[in-house]
């Protein structure tokens, strides 16, 4: 698809351009999970990255955080390719939110701890405590909304409260890109909204670039600025109408989907079997039967 | 047997080596132990007290000082556990319950070896059981050296451990070699647990990792407050189990003192049950949004139509 730009050229664009994929592909185990994802993030730019379990969304977040290495194709992060020899990961340029943490409830690691994690939670030594750190904390728990439970267990918070810790943890090194791994799945509807609200204020506000990944587009339809619908490991990329189209869809699922639109919502139908022309890469990520995308 | 300190119990010599080296290891084990309760590694703690039995006993056998003996098999085991736990999931617990028993049986036969070959009997129980009032004076620089080595090692590492106990992912990118990591802080855990079975021997040496550690975490409100506790409640057990085993001398049956081992491990016990009279944790939950079934829910409702 899109060819690799000479450097010169790389260098002059990145200015405005936080994020690049070009022609990443992946293969695991002799399986191509990615195949030719390209996509680019610009400072304050809202993109989700939209679909169904298994089409390959984390395994874009893992290239990006330098976490696997592309088969073929670049990432260039604020202008600077990854997975080169020279490439040191731990770039405060991303700020990531994992899915889950690993913490048991009863481990007395409170809010305030995971967000001074966050600060140089990959250094040796020990921190001294000092009233600008603690500051910092607490000013970047309000920006999240979480300031209500700082010394609280993080284990014994609900998953829509560890999901603003770890947004503030994410936050805390200033990052300019954020990436989020389907913060709001298991979330029930109110709870979503309040994390998708934050966020939106973050990439307003701030200018803070937000990639995020669901596998339900509903609560971001009406803060995305663009799509990065994934399928069956490739990637569609667009503002919602260019994106959500029969034609679109149905390429990217290598079978016929139906894109419906009802009372101003999408629902994605997957067609008969056998019906169109197979995928010509096996790989996962097939369409649910009946898929919903609200879409403003 | 009417008071607490009897008789010469600050001019015995074996006492005071006792309480100088018993500090260094309990601060050790509780510092160390911590970490390993957070990160849910005491069965590996447990593995690598089993291992440091084998080369106790060999080290007996072939006449060094035990110490030598749990170190070199401990931090061995250590180095083996990081490469079959990482690279190969599946089978490990088999592969460990082997290996194990395998270790076990190997020391029964170096005790049994060494005790028909110098004819002491007291060797099963050094190893087994502890030592902390017969500890040879040349070998205590190379504790107290073990053990601060250990306790500057997971300091150090001590924000990278929790950042990695609370999600690989993150601290792997940012740039933490999570692995290598993890090896040196196995390797902080059997100078730890070897050091803890000279004290009170191999078959306890993990009540003085996990008790203290696992006693603090109930009651302290943050990793470094944790750290604090634990020492203190792995330094007190340690002294009052050390005095209570010079006093039980003149307990029945008299001319007999008790293990210090069993004071030690008893008041271990002892602490943990009691953070159990505490009222629990305020525990708050003003939001609870989890979606009880993980995974199926899908919210079926408009949003900006």
């Amino acid at each position: 698809m899109s060819e690799p730009m000479p450097p010169a050229v790389a260098d002059a664009v990145a200015a405005d351009e936080l994020l690049r994929l070009d022609g990443v592909t992946v293969r695991l185990g002799g399986r191509e999970v990615l195949h030719d994802v390209s996509f680019t993030i610009r400072p304050g730019e809202f993109t989700g990255l939209i679909g169904p379990n298994g089409a390959g969304k984390t395994t874009i977040l893992r290239v990006i955080l330098g976490l696997l290495p592309p088969s073929a194709g670049t990432v260039t992060v604020a202008g600077a390719p990854i997975g080169g020899h020279r490439h040191r990961r731990g770039q405060s340029v991303i700020g990531y939110v994992p899915q889950k943490l690993l913490i048991e409830p009863d481990m007395p690691l409170r809010v305030r701890d995971v967000v001074a994690l966050g600060i140089d939670g990959n250094r040796l030594g020990v921190p001294f405590p000092s009233r600008a750190r603690r500051e910092l904390v607490d000013q970047t728990l309000r920006s999240v909304g979480a300031d209500g439970y700082a010394d609280a267990r993080v284990g014994e918070l609900s998953g829509g409260e560890q999901q603003r810790v770890m947004i503030a943890h994410a936050l805390i090194s200033r990052p300019r890109l954020l990436l989020l791994d389907e913060p709001l799945a298991n979330l029930d509807i109110r709870s979503a909204q309040g994390i998708v609200a934050v966020l939106a204020k973050l990439a307003r506000e701030q200018q803070i670039a937000v990639l995020i990944s669901a596998h339900d587009m509903n609560p971001l339809a009406p803060v995305m600025d663009r799509i990065v619908y994934v399928a069956a490991g490739r990637a569609a990329v667009g503002s919602s109408d260019e994106v959500l189209r029969t034609d679109v869809l149905s390429r990217l699922y290598g079978q016929h989907v139906d894109v419906l639109r009802v009372h101003g919502r999408v629902v994605i139908v997957a067609g008969e079997s056998g019906e169109d022309a197979g995928s010509p890469h096996d790989v996962a990520g097939q369409p649910d039967p009946v898929y919903g995308s609200g879409v403003a | 047997m009417h008071y607490l300190f009897a008789p010469g119990l600050w001019s015995s010599s074996p006492v005071r080596v006792a309480v100088l080296v018993g500090t260094v290891v309990a601060i050790t084990s509780a510092v160390v132990g911590v970490f390993t309760v957070i990160r849910g590694q005491s069965f590996a703690g447990h593995s690598l007290a089993d291992v440091a039995t084998t080369g106790g006993s060999g080290a007996f056998l072939v006449g060094l000082d035990q110490f030598w003996g749990f170190l070199a098999f401990g931090v061995a085991a250590a180095i083996i556990l990081e490469v079959i736990g990482v690279q190969r999931r599946r089978g490990r617990d088999v592969t460990t319950g082997v290996v194990l028993g395998g270790a076990l049986g190997v020391a029964a036969l170096f005790l049994y070896l060494g005790s028909q070959h110098s004819s002491t009997t007291g060797a099963s129980f050094t190893v087994l059981f502890g030592s902390i009032f017969v500890i040879q004076s040349s070998t205590i620089p190379a504790l107290i050296a073990s053990g601060v080595i250990a306790l500057v090692v997971v300091v150090a590492l001590s924000r990278v451990l929790l950042l990695s106990s609370l999600s690989p992912d993150v601290a792997v990118a940012r740039g933490v070699p999570v692995r290598t990591v993890g090896a040196a802080y196995l390797v902080a855990l059997a100078i730890s647990v070897s050091l803890s079975s000279v004290a009170i021997g191999a078959v306890l040496s993990t009540a003085l990792l996990i008790g203290p550690a696992a006693t603090a975490l109930r009651v302290a409100k943050s990793p470094v407050r944790a750290m604090f506790t634990a020492a203190v409640i792995g330094v007190a057990v340690t002294w009052i189990g050390i005095v209570l085993a010079y006093d039980s001398y003149y307990w029945p049956p008299h001319g007999h003192s008790w293990p210090v081992s069993f004071f030690i491990v008893a008041l271990v016990v002892l602490a943990y049950l009691l953070t159990y009279l505490r009222r629990p944790a305020d525990r708050r939950s003003p939001e609870r949004d989890d979606l009880g079934a993980a995974g199926t829910a899908r919210p079926e409702v408009e949003v900006g139509a």
